[in-house]
């Protein structure tokens, strides 16, 4: 039985036969159309960059001056809640994007390092500003450029970049992680499994849980 | 501040107790400087402060390159009374760049003297715990020195990374 193509894009027409539906009285082919079109497929890793990439937790950590324009992007005027950004976290292990936001010394490298090995995968990292990206005014023996000590996806140049400029910056970031994963810099720079996973010989025993079985508590 | 005449009077008197105490006077632009002996830093700044110079302002390190002695260490004393600010300068060589602590005069010299001590390099004997306070511990070098090189490294774009072939590794 050949399906019948009638022009669909009338909104009305749309409404009408979700009533039918629901009534009952839209059956076989029709009905097989109708359920076509209300579905949308997509691959899950697709879904999952799309949810990643609107849902990024950036790390709460300032270096300098640039962190000044950094805690602006959060403010009313440029609300970077609107792309579901705005859940800054106080802990490496929660957070998926770190922004240096200032100069890296080199006393402060290792640091920054590790603060970034302790992220989990996913996750992204920002060099806010002309220091975080190429030391900037402070080219000389104190400051390390970014990129020298673990892999950056996204460079906003300024000095310090503008709210507006580290919006861009992390809407590219978006677009990067919802199209093109990591554009090979990523592999590039040997990022993967930069994890620092802490061994039983340094794990501490939570304070203040209770044990298994115990249900004082309870 | 003291006028000339005043720096000249309290050097004479300086030069009363301790006879090779103050080397040279120096009063420029309203400001008053004792160049002291290196070796006499510490009673020197004793007795001033009993003088009245209770309060050590700051304390800094200059490097004269290349006038010999090149280092220089400023201690920038206040009289809180009469509100009279006065400079203090030793200069040490840098093949013997030692002076004896302030920090059993003033507890605030202790940081200071660390900082003159990481950035240029000048050892404060007695001082209780004299390490780097802004580089690394294991950083070779004192970066404030005049012949200490700039630092810091071209700029890198994406049109000059073929140049420095995989210096990402």
């Amino acid at each position: 039985m050949a399906v019948t193509r009638e022009p669909l894009d009338d909104f009305r027409i749309r409404q009408l036969r979700a009533r039918d539906m629901l009534r009952g009285d839209l059956d076989g082919p029709q009905l097989e159309r109708h359920v076509e079109e209300g579905v949308l497929t997509t691959r899950l890793d697709q879904a999952a960059d799309w949810a990643r990439g609107n849902s990024l937790f950036p790390l709460t950590f300032g270096l300098a001056c640039c962190a000044i324009e950094f805690m602006t992007i959060v403010s009313a005027r440029v609300d970077v809640a609107r792309f579901g950004f705005e859940a800054l976290r106080a802990s490496p292990r929660q957070a998926d994007l770190l922004i240096l936001s200032g100069r890296v010394s080199i006393k402060m490298a290792p640091i920054v390092r590790r603060i970034y090995d302790q992220m989990l995968e996913p996750k992204w990292t920002i060099a806010m500003g002309a220091c975080a990206s190429s030391m900037g005014v402070f080219n000389n023996y104190a400051i390390v450029p970014a990129d020298k000590f673990m892999p950056v996806d996204v460079h906003v140049p300024g000095c310090p970049p503008r709210p507006e400029a580290l919006m861009h910056g992390i809407l590219k970031l978006r677009a990067m992680i919802q199209g093109h994963p990591d554009q090979g810099w990523r592999a590039r720079y040997g990022a993967a499994g930069t994890e620092e996973v802490v061994g039983p010989e340094r794990a501490v025993d939570a304070v203040n849980v209770f044990g298994a079985g115990d249900t004082a508590g309870a | 501040m003291p006028d000339a005449t005043g720096l000249e009077l309290l050097a004479q008197d300086l030069r009363d107790a301790d006879a090779d105490a103050v080397l040279d006077t120096l009063h420029f632009r309203d400001r008053a400087t004792l160049i002291v002996n290196p070796a006499r830093v510490r009673p020197t700044l004793e007795w001033l402060k009993a003088r009245g110079y209770g309060f050590l302002a700051s304390l800094h390190g200059v490097d004269y390159y290349p006038d010999e002695p090149r280092l220089g260490v400023l201690y920038d004393l206040l009289d809180m009374d009469s509100v009279d600010r006065l400079t203090v300068k030793a200069r040490v060589p840098t093949d013997q760049p030692e002076l004896e602590s302030v920090v059993p005069v003033w507890r605030a010299a202790d940081v200071q003297e660390r900082e003159v001590y990481d950035m240029f390099g000048v050892v404060f004997e007695g001082h209780p715990d004299l390490r780097r306070i802004l580089m690394p511990e294991d950083y070779e070098g004192y970066p404030q020195r005049r012949d200490f090189p700039m630092g810091g490294e071209p700029v890198l774009f994406t049109y000059n990374e073929g140049q420095v072939p995989r210096w990402y590794e």
